[in-house]
C-alpha cells in the first residue's frame, strides 16, 4: 500500500516536474536536456506581454475574491435570517450557481451583454465592451456561491450561546456583529477570499470567453502552447506554482487553526 | 424565524440585495438568453437571428460524437478516479503517521491548483511518441499509441481530478470511530470483511461527494479533451467553443449548451435522490 500511495505521487508530480526541470533547461526542446541555465527566468521577466498578462490575472484574482469574501458573507447571514420560499430561492441559486459548468456560463455571459451592447452602443457616447471586469463578474458569481456555503456552514456550527451572552450583556447588535460573530466567521471567510483567489487565478475557460480584448495568463499561456512553447512559459508557471503552494499551505493552516477539517 | 417587521427586514433585505444582483445579472439572465437563442437561427455573418424554430434541437444528433464522449468518458473517468483515489485516502486516514497526514493531503491537493493548462501540456509531452510509448517499445511494447485517444483522455481525468476525490473521502474516513472496527475484528470478523462491511459503507458519502463534484467538472471540461485528445476524443465543451468562437453559430451552441446543462441536471439530481438519499449529502469540498 505504501509503494501504491508513492506510485501516485509520482502520478501526481511527473507533470510538474517536467514543467519545472523544462523552466532550467538552456534549450529550447521539451524532451531534450541541454544544460542547466536561469535564462528564462530573466526573459520571462522582461517579457511585457507576460507581465502584463500576469498584472491582468493578479488584478482580476484580487478584486474578485474581495468582492465574493464580501457578499458571500452578507448572503450567508442574511440567509440565517429568512425562510421559505426566499430561503430555498437563494439555494436552488447557489446550487444552481455551482452546477452550471464554467464554459456555459462563459458563453452564456459573453452573448447576453454582447447583444445588449451591440444594441445600446449606438445610443451611447462611450463603448461598452467585455473585459476583465467581466471575468471579474462571472467569477465572482460562482465565489460568492462557495463563500455563502463554507460561511453558512461555520454560522451554523456556531455556539449560539456567545451572542446571546453577548446581546446580555447589552452590546448592541452591530457590536455582537463585529466582536462576536465575525471573529468566529473569519477563518471561513479567509479560507473563502483564497479559495476564490486561485480559482480566478487559475481559471482559463471563463476568461476565454468574456475577456475581450484583455489578456489573462491563463489565456496568454494558452495561446502560446497552440505557437509551441518557449521555456518562458515554464518559468513563469514555476514561479506561479509556488507562490499557489505557500497560498495553499496558508489556507490550510488557517482552516486547521479554526479547528475544522479540510471540507 | 421571520422577525417582526422594520428595521430588522430593512436589514435582511440590505444583506441579500448583492447577492440577488448578482444572480440575476450573472446567472438568470444569460441563462434566459441561452434559452430564447435556442429557439433562433443563425444569422448569415454569424450570430443570431430572431425566430423560433426547433431546429436547433432537432439537430442536436449532428454533435452526437462530442455527447457520446462526455456521456462515456465523463463517468468512467469519475469510477477510475474513485477507485485509484480510496487507497491513497484511506493511507492518508488510516495508516500514515498522524505527523505527516496534512502535508501529505496538501500535497495530493496543491496540484488542482496549479496551472492546468502547463500540467496538461506536459502530458502531452509525457505520453506523446517520444514519452511513455518511447519507454514502452524499449520493453518490447512497440506501436503504442496514447496521446489523442480515450485512454489519455481517462488517464488526464484520474490525474486532474484525483486532488479533488481524495479530501472528501479522506475526512469521511477519518471521522470513522476506530472501535467500530476493534469491534469487529473481535467479533471474528476477517480485515477484508471489516473493510467490505464496516469501513466502506462508512466511507461511502465521502466517495459519494468527491464523485459528484468530479463528474461536474468532468462534464463541461475543455482542457482536458482538447489536449489530451487532440481534437480526436472531444467533449461537449470542444463543440461549444467551435461553435461559438470558430462557426459562431450561436442558436446551434445555445442547444447544445441548454442540453448539456439539462443532462447534468437530470444526472446530478437523480445522483443525488438515489446515491445520497433524501437527506442529500450536501458538503461542499473544494480545499
Amino acid at each position: 500500500m505504501r509503494l501504491y500511495v508513492m506510485l501516485i505521487y509520482v502520478f501526481l508530480y511527473a507533470p510538474i516536474g517536467f514543467i519545472v526541470g523544462g523552466s532550467f533547461n538552456s534549450g529550447k526542446q521539451a524532451m531534450v536536456w541541454q544544460g542547466f541555465s536561469l535564462d528564462w527566468y530573466g526573459k520571462a521577466f522582461s517579457n511585457p506581454l507576460i507581465m502584463e498578462a500576469l498584472t491582468t490575472s493578479l488584478y482580476i484574482a484580487l478584486v474578485n475574491a474581495v468582492l465574493s469574501a464580501i457578499i458571500g458573507t452578507l448572503t450567508a447571514l442574511g440567509l440565517e435570517r429568512v425562510g421559505g420560499w426566499t430561503r430555498a430561492g437563494f439555494d436552488a441559486l447557489i446550487y444552481i450557481a455551482i452546477m452550471v459548468p464554467g464554459i456555459v456560463i462563459g458563453i452564456s455571459t459573453l452573448i447576453a451583454f454582447v447583444t445588449v451592447f451591440d444594441a445600446v452602443n449606438p445610443l451611447l457616447s462611450v463603448r461598452l465592451e467585455m473585459g476583465a471586469w467581466a471575468v471579474i463578474a462571472a467569477h465572482v458569481l460562482f465565489n460568492t456561491a462557495v463563500v455563502a456555503l463554507l460561511v453558512r456552514a461555520r454560522l451554523q456550527g456556531m455556539d449560539r450561546s456567545l451572542v446571546e451572552a453577548s446581546e446580555d450583556l447589552y452590546a448592541t447588535p452591530f457590536g455582537t456583529f463585529r466582536q462576536v460573530v465575525l471573529p468566529l466567521l473569519a477563518p471561513s471567510i479567509l479560507a473563502g477570499f483564497l479559495l476564490a483567489f486561485t480559482f480566478s487565478f487559475e481559471d482559463f475557460i471563463i476568461a476565454y470567453f468574456v475577456a475581450g480584448p484583455d489578456v489573462t495568463l491563463p489565456i496568454y499561456i494558452f495561446s502560446s502552447i497552440r505557437r509551441g512553447v518557449t521555456p518562458e512559459i515554464n518559468a513563469v508557471g514555476s514561479v506561479v506554482l509556488l507562490s499557489s503552494f505557500i497560498l495553499l499551505i496558508a489556507a490550510q493552516l488557517i482552516l486547521r487553526r479554526s479547528g475544522r477539517p479540510a471540507g | 424565524m421571520t422577525r417582526s417587521a422594520g428595521r430588522p427586514q430593512l436589514l435582511t433585505a440590505a444583506l441579500l440585495a448583492p447577492a440577488a444582483l448578482l444572480f440575476a445579472v450573472m446567472l438568470l439572465a444569460p441563462l434566459l438568453v441561452i434559452v430564447v437563442f435556442a429557439f433562433g437561427e443563425r444569422a448569415p455573418a454569424g450570430g443570431y437571428a430572431p425566430a423560433f424554430t426547433f431546429d436547433n434541437f432537432l439537430n442536436l444528433p449532428a454533435r452526437g460524437k462530442a455527447f457520446i464522449n462526455t456521456l462515456t468518458l465523463a463517468p468512467i473517468g469519475t469510477l477510475l478516479t474513485a477507485v485509484i483515489a480510496f487507497p491513497v485516502a484511506y493511507f492518508l486516514a488510516l495508516r500514515c503517521d498522524p505527523k505527516w497526514r496534512v502535508t501529505l493531503l496538501v500535497l495530493v491537493m496543491a496540484p488542482f491548483w496549479t496551472s492546468q493548462l502547463l500540467r496538461y501540456y506536459a502530458w502531452i509531452m509525457l505520453l506523446g511518441a517520444k514519452g511513455v510509448p518511447a519507454w514502452l517499445s524499449y520493453l518490447g511494447f512497440p506501436d503504442i499509441r496514447i496521446i489523442n485517444t480515450p485512454w489519455a483522455v481517462l488517464i488526464g481525468a484520474v490525474y486532474g481530478y484525483l486532488p479533488l476525490m481524495v479530501p472528501p473521502i479522506y475526512v469521511s474516513l477519518e471521522k470513522l470511530d476506530k472501535r467500530l472496527l476493534e469491534a469487529s475484528s473481535d467479533l471474528g470478523a476477517t480485515p477484508l470483511r471489516s473493510f467490505m462491511q464496516v469501513t466502506l459503507p462508512l466511507a461511502l458519502p465521502g466517495v459519494a461527494t468527491g464523485a459528484m463534484l468530479v463528474f461536474i467538472l468532468l462534464m463541461g471540461d475543455y482542457i482536458l479533451p482538447q489536449y489530451l485528445g487532440g481534437g480526436k476524443v472531444f467533449f461537449i465543451g470542444n463543440a461549444l467553443v467551435d461553435l461559438f468562437l470558430q462557426s459562431r453559430n450561436w442558436p446551434y451552441g445555445a442547444a447544445v449548451s441548454l442540453a448539456l446543462v439539462a443532462i447534468m441536471f437530470v444526472t446530478i439530481f437523480a445522483y443525488m435522490r438515489f446515491v445520497l438519499g433524501g437527506s442529500g449529502q450536501r458538503r461542499v469540498a473544494l480545499v
